[in-house]
C-alpha cells in the first residue's frame, strides 16, 4: 500500500511542476507588455512601473524568475491583486469555502439522487423507468448549464417567486465567518432565520451545479450494475434464495460501486468547472468568480495564482481519489 | 448454425456466409440505435441549416430593425409572422441570428476537432512509437493538460491570448487535444504488440509508412467516438467562454454570446434567453446520442 501511495505522489509531482510552468509561462505569454496590459488604457508613472517590474521579478533572468517562482509558491507567496493590493492567498482563502460549500452540496445532491436512479434503471432494464432516467440523463450530460441555471432563476425565482436570485445570504443578517461555509456558520450561531435564508440562496445553485454530476453518475451507476448483475457470483447468490435486494444492495452494487466512484472524483474536476459558471450566473461570491472578475480586469497575478491554486486543489482531490480506489479495490493496488 | 442452413434452405435463398463488408457491418448496428439516428438526422438537419443560413434566414443576422425591439414570437401576445421567434434588444431577427449561429457552432465544432485531432494524433503516435524520453514528456505534458478542469484550462488559454471567437476555439482545442493524444497512444501500443505490424517491419516500411498506413487505421475507431463527442464539448465550451464575455465577441451571432447579451433582459424578454440556450442543448444532445450509437457500433468489445 505504501509503494502505491509513493507511486502516485510520485506522478503528481511533473503534473504539478508542469501547471506551474503553465501559470508561470502565462504572464510572460501575454503579448505586449505585461505591466502596460494591466494598467489598460491608463497611464503608467516610470517610477511606477519599474517598481512594479521589479516586485514582479520581470527584469530577471527567466530561469531565476521561475526559480523564484516557485520558491514564493512553496512559502504560500501567490502574489498581490492588483487591484485590490491584498494577497492572492487570502482572497483566494476567503472565498473557497462559498465555491466548497457549493460544490459539496451539488455532489451530495447528484450522489443521493444519481446512485439510486442509476441502480434502478440497471434492475428495471429496458422498463419505462429505465427509458426515463437515461433519456434525463443524456439531456442532463448535454446541458449548457450557463443556460440551464438561467432558466431555474427564470422559473423559480422570476415566475414563481421561491428562491432569491442571487448571493449566499440575505444582506440584513450577518454571520460571523467560523468555517466560513454559510449553514453551518449559521447554525453555530443558531440563527434560524439565517440558516434559512442561507439554504434558500444555496439550493438553487447547487441544483444547477448538480446537472452533470447526477447526469454522470446515474448513466455510470447504470451501465456498471448491468454488468455486474451478469456475473456469475450474483446468479449464486440468487440461487441461494438471498432477497433480491440483498443480492442487489450488497452483493453487486459493492461491485458496481468501484467505476462509480471514479467517476465521482473524476467529475471533481469537471464540478469546478461547472461552479465557474454557476456563480457568475447567481453572482455567489466564490473561486469561480473570483477567477473571472480578475479575467475581465486583466488582474494577472489574480489570475495566475488562483488557477495555480485551483489547479493543486484539484490535483490532490484526484490523488486522494486514486488512494481511495486503490484501497477499495486490489487489483488496482497490486497491478502497478 | 445448422438450424440457419435449414431455414436459408426452406426459404429457398443461397446460404452464403461471405462476412460483410465493414462498413455495412458499422451500419447494421449503428441502425438499431434509435437514439443515435434520431441524433444523425438532426445533425444532417443542422449541417444544411448551416450551410444554407444565407438563403434560410429572413433577415440578414446583424440587421436591426429599430422599431421592432423585444417583439415576442408570433404565438406570444404583440408577435407577429414578421419575426418568427421575436427580436432581440436592438431589433436584430431571432430566428436569422439562431441560423446563423448554427453556422457558427459547426465551424467551431469542426476546426476544434480538426486541430485537436491532428495535433493530437500526431502527438499520440509519436508517444506510442516513441515510448521513451520523448513519450514519457509528451504524456506527462498532456497529463498537465488535464490535471485542469476543462473549462478552467480554456479560461487560462484565453487570459493568455486574449477574448474572442478564434482564441476561444483554439483554447477549446488545447482542451480536447490530450483525449485524443492519450487514445492515439493507447491503441498505437496495443496495435504494435500485434503480428501485422512486426509483419510489416519485417518488409522493411519505413517510419511513416508504419504510422500513418499499418498502424493508424487500426486505431481510428476510438478516434472516430472520441471526436463526435468531441464536437458537442467544441461546441459547449465555446458558447460557455461566449457566455462568459470571453469568447465570440457581438455582434457575432455565436450562442453563448447571444445568451450573454439577453441576460439583462431575461425578466421582459424570455425568448431572448431561451431559444438560444435550446439550440445549443439539442445540437450538443444530437452529437452525444450519435457519439454513443458510434461507439456502440464500433466498439468489438459490445459486438458479438
Amino acid at each position: 500500500m505504501l509503494r502505491f501511495l509513493l507511486t502516485r505522489l510520485a506522478l503528481i509531482i511533473p503534473t504539478f511542476l508542469g501547471v506551474t510552468l503553465m501559470t508561470f509561462a502565462m504572464i510572460r505569454l501575454v503579448p505586449g507588455d505585461p505591466i502596460l496590459l494591466m494598467y489598460g488604457e491608463r497611464t503608467v508613472d516610470e517610477s511606477v512601473y519599474q517598481k512594479l517590474k521589479a516586485e514582479m521579478g520581470l527584469d530577471r533572468p527567466i530561469l531565476v524568475q521561475y526559480a523564484s517562482y516557485l520558491n514564493d509558491m512553496a512559502h504560500g507567496n501567490f502574489g498581490k491583486s492588483i487591484t485590490t493590493r491584498t494577497p492572492v492567498l487570502s482572497e483566494f482563502v476567503t472565498l473557497f469555502p462559498a465555491t466548497v460549500e457549493l460544490s459539496l452540496t451539488a455532489m451530495t445532491l447528484a450522489i443521493l439522487i444519481g446512485l439510486p436512479a442509476g441502480i434502478v434503471a440497471a434492475v428495471r432494464r429496458n422498463t419505462a423507468f429505465d427509458h426515463t432516467v437515461m433519456g434525463a440523463s443524456l439531456t442532463g450530460y448535454s446541458m449548457p448549464i450557463f443556460w440551464w441555471g438561467l432558466l431555474m432563476i427564470l422559473t423559480f425565482s422570476v415566475w414563481l417567486g421561491w428562491t432569491p436570485v442571487s448571493g449566499r445570504m440575505a444582506v440584513k443578517y450577518f454571520i460571523e465567518p467560523v468555517t466560513g461555509f454559510s449553514l453551518i456558520d449559521s447554525y453555530l450561531a443558531g440563527d434560524w432565520s439565517a440558516f434559512k435564508s442561507a439554504l434558500h440562496h444555496l439550493i438553487l445553485p447547487a441544483c444547477v451545479l448538480s446537472t452533470v454530476p447526477l447526469a454522470v453518475i446515474a448513466r455510470m451507476t447504470r451501465s456498471s450494475m448491468l454488468e455486474v448483475l451478469n456475473e456469475d457470483y450474483i446468479r449464486t447468490a440468487r440461487a441461494k434464495g438471498l432477497p433480491p435486494w440483498r443480492v442487489v444492495g450488497l452483493h453487486a452494487l459493492r461491485n458496481a460501486l468501484i467505476p462509480v466512484i471514479t467517476v465521482i472524483g473524476l467529475q471533481v474536476g469537471a464540478l469546478l468547472g461547472g461552479a465557474i459558471l454557476t456563480e457568475t450566473i447567481f453572482s455567489w461570491p466564490g473561486v469561480g468568480n473570483w477567477l473571472i472578475e480578475s479575467i475581465r480586469r486583466r488582474d494577472y497575478p489574480v489570475v495566475q495564482g488562483g488557477i495555480l491554486l485551483a489547479a493543486s486543489i484539484v490535483m490532490i482531490v484526484n490523488l486522494m481519489v486514486d488512494v481511495l480506489y486503490g484501497l477499495i479495490n486490489p487489483r488496482i493496488r497490486k497491478g502497478h | 448454425m445448422t438450424a440457419q442452413v435449414d431455414i436459408a434452405a426452406a426459404v429457398g435463398t443461397r446460404a452464403e456466409h461471405k462476412p460483410m463488408h465493414p462498413l455495412a457491418e458499422f451500419w447494421h448496428y449503428f441502425r438499431q440505435n434509435k437514439g443515435a439516428l434520431a441524433g444523425l438526422t438532426i445533425i444532417v438537419a443542422l449541417a444544411l441549416i448551416a450551410i444554407g443560413a444565407d438563403a434560410l434566414a429572413p433577415y440578414p443576422p446583424a440587421e436591426q430593425f429599430r422599431d421592432a425591439l423585444l417583439r415576442p414570437p408570433f404565438w406570444a401576445d404583440g408577435g407577429s409572422w414578421q419575426y418568427v421567434l421575436g427580436t432581440d434588444d436592438v431589433g436584430r431577427d431571432m430566428l436569422s441570428r439562431l441560423i446563423h449561429g448554427t453556422r457558427v457552432s459547426m465551424v467551431i465544432g469542426i476546426s476544434v476537432i480538426a486541430l485537436g485531432l491532428v495535433v493530437g494524433v500526431m502527438l499520440g503516435l509519436l508517444a506510442g512509437f516513441f515510448p521513451g524520453l520523448l513519450g514519457i514528456a509528451i504524456m506527462r505534458a498532456m497529463d498537465t493538460l488535464l490535471a485542469l478542469p476543462a473549462l478552467l484550462l480554456a479560461i487560462v488559454v484565453v487570459a493568455i491570448l486574449g477574448p474572442g471567437l478564434f482564441n476561444a476555439m483554439l483554447a477549446v482545442s488545447i482542451v480536447v487535444l490530450p483525449h485524443f493524444a492519450r487514445l492515439t497512444r493507447a491503441a498505437v501500443l496495443t496495435e504494435l504488440a500485434k503480428d501485422y505490424v512486426t509483419a510489416a517491419r519485417i518488409t522493411g516500411a519505413r517510419l511513416p509508412r508504419m504510422m500513418f498506413l499499418t498502424v493508424l487505421p487500426n486505431c481510428l475507431a476510438p478516434l472516430i467516438v472520441q471526436a463526435t463527442l468531441g464536437f458537442s464539448t467544441a461546441i459547449l465550451d465555446t458558447a460557455a467562454l461566449g457566455f462568459l464575455g470571453i469568447g465570440a465577441q457581438p455582434p457575432t451571432p455565436e450562442w453563448g454570446t447571444m445568451l450573454s447579451d439577453a441576460l439583462q433582459f431575461i425578466q421582459r424578454a424570455w425568448w431572448v434567453v431561451t431559444f438560444p440556450g435550446v439550440a445549443i442543448l439539442l445540437t450538443v444532445l444530437s452529437f452525444n446520442l450519435m457519439g454513443d450509437g458510434l461507439r456502440d457500433a464500433l466498439d468489438p468489445k459490445l459486438k458479438r
